[in-house]
């Protein structure tokens, strides 16, 4: 009977769409990141004998099968049953396929505790984004963002922030049919509404046809850090970020 | 003694349950008989109570909730107030047309055999009338064809299609003509040899085969180099249409395997990417097309083919209308195959145009590469197997478009082996290719969707309605020109036919992946549609 179940879980995965999209290797990243990377080792070959990039599995052939192994681990192994489900065990999934030419950049990584001094000090980092309660909304709340991104990834986010810095956390300007304007980060959008977090705070959902005009700005407003932080400063930053693993598990 | 009245004009409009109620489904508007609700493939109900003027007094009337969490793609069935369609995995389900109160489930158990690229899905059912009871037709996921009694869901008899260990499976809606049930598996993925095949719908004994891939030997198997052709898939996992008068049945076929290392199989791989006409009785090949020889993009021609007779230069013309994954929609003689035309309907950038054969001219570095080509369309395709509808009064083809969308197409070495994915590569994209979750904010650079209407006669687009994501949505136009979709976004629309203009439209809270039917119970229409994992009918306040 759990069989079954399971089997149910494993079936919508299969998908045409395995390795195909970046949001989903972002998301299969975290999972393994989160579950894997202890045993398994960030680049996949720390478990003798098992080289998890290669993309080849000896237990598994296919991607059902190498879904039952990380649902249900393998009796007599280290290999843990793992409780994923099903939406990030397809994600993981598509991750292990495409994990050999995933952002491997190493980078290297300094004091944490300094970091959080100057993410929160010079570095004005608080002023945007939030991390465990303390900061501002407006940006992406980063108390899980070493769950999330590697090194490689928070250093460009650094260096190179427009092209890290994804469309879905654009800025709009909007200006309602009353005259009222509103500025915020768009958080989703639809073909006839638009949910924000306004410059207040707010959480607000617009409506397009109350609106008398709708933009979206072009750029990042993550401001470029290569001269604003010495090369200490960056590494000590990016040590602190990738310690924030999240609270809840 | 009212609705008893009410009952006696809706028996009325349906008539006698006989084996040429099929050929005749526009005499019995309130039914909605088959995948498409006609053989045309039109997907136009003559109804007309609901008009564009009265289209803004729509409410939800009743709402179906399945048991399980996977998305619909099923079309359902409706006959004489009874509403038959499919929840996943392979359920049965009928229901009150009226209520949405069900009468009987039949549950399928599923083999952990089967072997799936694209989710538990199934896109409905097909039914055949017979004075001695009727009887339903579902294709399974573990590549079975199941015969029930329509009254009660029992199983009548049973047959394994082909072997799930291999990749093959059945998805699409089964269509009955005469005394068969025709239809061909799924498993494009897996490296299947695809086929079409009818069975005896009193016994469920196969009656006739034909494979989609020629085998040694066979006329076209020069067209896979080496033993390709084994592995050659176009499979079918959409229902087809029929022509009465020519006795011919429709199909597109799938993409040939693997699907983006086109350089194991050189040659143009017949007869993937194309449309078959196959004769009824016997399902002898009588012409193809094929959209796309040698595809490298997983471009199947999955859409339901529509037959339409058209006034085209000058004179009445059986054709077959057909928009397609590769960005190119066609108007062919389907009595003969021959093109007609062949005009792209979204930006497109790997082929020159189309010669007078309509085959493609493609243009150079277009095919998968080890650092990944970018092509519009992406890989979903211009289009996809999202039902489209055809109105005989607006003369207009409509389509759900996935506009300015692209991929990278990258390649990979790749082997075959049995039951295994057989991809030979992989394909990105910003837009998530089948379902994405509830948060989107990505398509001002990834593609949109679009409805839009094409004027065969020019292949022009006559209007467009444009929406923010993209759509997986099928279409229904009526016999009032209303046009009828849904999208990605949960809404469910309701068009002016004419002008594209937006009458009306629900929030239904969940992907809609299926197409829209409109049927009558007790003379009031319906429109019904598949969201998510949820049966919605709407009517008249």
């Amino acid at each position: 009977m759990k069989l079954l179940a399971l089997l149910t879980l494993a079936l919508p995965l299969l998908a045409q769409q395995h390795g195909t999209d970046p949001v989903q290797l972002d998301t299969g990243a975290r999972i393994y990141s989160a579950n894997c990377s202890v045993c398994h080792g960030p680049d996949g070959d720390q478990v003798s004998g098992v080289e998890l990039k290669r993309g080849k599995f000896r237990r598994a052939s296919t991607d059902d099968e190498l879904a039952k192994i990380i649902q249900t681990g393998i009796p007599g192994t280290a290999m843990p049953p793992n409780a994923i489900g099903s939406g990030n065990l397809v994600a993981l999934v598509a991750y292990l396929h495409a994990m050999r030419d995933f952002k491997t950049k190493k980078v290297a990584l300094g004091n944490a505790a300094g970091g959080k001094v100057v993410f929160e000090g010079k570095g004005g980092c608080t002023a945007c984004h939030r991390v465990n309660g303390k900061g501002s909304h407006m940006a992406l709340d980063l108390s899980d963002v070493g769950a999330v991104r590697t090194p490689g990834y928070l250093e460009d986010a650094l260096l190179e922030p427009e092209t890290v810095n994804l469309p879905q956390h654009r800025y709009i300007h909007a200006t309602t049919l009353r005259g009222e304007k509103v500025s915020g980060r768009r958080m989703n959008e639809d073909t006839l509404t638009l949910q924000i977090i306004d410059s207040n705070e707010r959480l607000r959902s617009l409506t397009k046809a109350d609106l008398r005009s709708y933009e979206i700005e072009k750029e990042t407003r993550m401001p470029n850090y290569r001269d604003k932080l010495t090369a200490t400063e960056r590494a000590d930053v990016i040590a602190w970020l990738v310690s924030l693993k999240g609270s809840a598990k | 003694m009212k609705s008893l009245l009410f009952f006696t004009t809706a028996v009325a409009l349906t008539a006698q349950a006989t084996p040429d109620q099929l050929l005749h489904a526009d005499k019995t508007p309130a039914n909605w008989l088959t995948y498409s609700g006609n053989y045309n493939g039109q997907r136009h109900s003559p109804l007309t109570q609901i008009t564009p003027a009265n289209a803004k007094d729509l409410e939800m009337k009743w709402v179906f909730q399945a048991d399980t969490l996977q998305k619909m793609e099923a079309s359902p069935i409706v006959v004489d107030g009874v509403m038959y369609f499919t929840q996943a995995p392979n359920d049965v389900v009928a229901v009150d047309a009226k209520t949405g109160r069900m009468f009987w489930i039949y549950q399928h158990r599923v083999s952990p055999d089967a072997r799936l690229c694209c989710g538990q899905v199934n896109r409905g059912l097909a039914i055949h009338f017979d004075k001695a009871g009727d009887t339903l037709f579902l294709g399974t996921l573990d590549a079975r064809l199941i015969a029930l009694d329509a009254k009660n869901g029992k199983v009548l008899w049973d047959t394994q299609v082909a072997d799930p260990k291999l990749g093959y499976s059945i998805t699409e809606a089964p269509l009955v003509v005469k005394d068969k049930v025709i239809l061909g598996p799924a498993g494009g993925e897996y490296g299947i040899r695809g086929f079409f095949a009818a069975w005896d719908v009193k016994t469920g004994k196969e009656l006739w085969k034909v494979y989609t891939v020629p085998a040694a030997g066979e006329p076209g198997v020069e067209t896979w180099s080496g033993d390709s052709w084994k592995h050659g898939s176009a499979a079918s996992w959409n229902t087809g249409s029929y022509d009465p008068d020519v006795n011919l049945v429709y199909y597109g076929t799938g993409n040939p395997g693997p699907d983006w290392n086109p350089d194991v199989r050189l040659g143009d791989n017949l007869y993937s990417c194309s449309v078959l006409a196959l004769d009824a009785d016997t399902g002898k090949l009588k012409w193809h097309f094929q959209f796309t020889p040698h595809d490298a993009a997983d471009w199947d021609a999955a859409i339901v083919p529509i037959l339409a007779d058209i006034d085209w230069k000058g004179a009445r013309r059986k054709v077959l209308l057909s928009a397609n994954r590769n960005g190119f929609f066609y108007v062919l003689d389907r009595t003969t195959g021959k093109f007609l035309q062949g005009t792209p309907f979204v930006h497109q950038t790997w082929a020159a145009g189309l010669d007078e054969n309509g085959r493609p001219i493609r243009l150079p570095n277009t095919e998968p590469t080890v650092e990944g080509t970018k092509l519009y369309p992406g890989m979903q395709g211009g289009t996809n197997w999202y039902a489209p509808s055809f109105s005989p009064r607006t003369g207009l083809f409509y389509v759900s478009a996935w506009k300015d969308y692209y991929s990278f197409f990258s390649k990979l070495p790749v082997t075959f082996n049995e039951g295994q994915m057989y991809f030979g590569g992989a394909t990105k994209s910003a837009v998530q290719p089948i379902k994405r979750g509830p948060i989107n904010s990505w398509t001002d650079v990834a593609g949109h969707g679009e409805v839009i209407a094409l004027d065969p006669q020019t292949g022009k687009e006559k209007w467009a309605f444009k929406m923010h994501d993209v759509t997986d949505s099928g279409l229904m136009t009526t016999a009032s020109d209303l046009l009828f979709t849904g999208s990605r976004e949960g809404y469910f629309w309701a068009l002016d036919a004419r002008t594209g203009v937006p009458l009306w439209h629900a929030i239904t809270g969940g992907q809609i992946s299926a197409a829209p039917v409109s049927y009558m119970v007790d003379g009031k229409q319906y429109i019904a549609i598949s969201a998510n994992h949820s049966v919605f009918a709407f009517g008249l306040r």
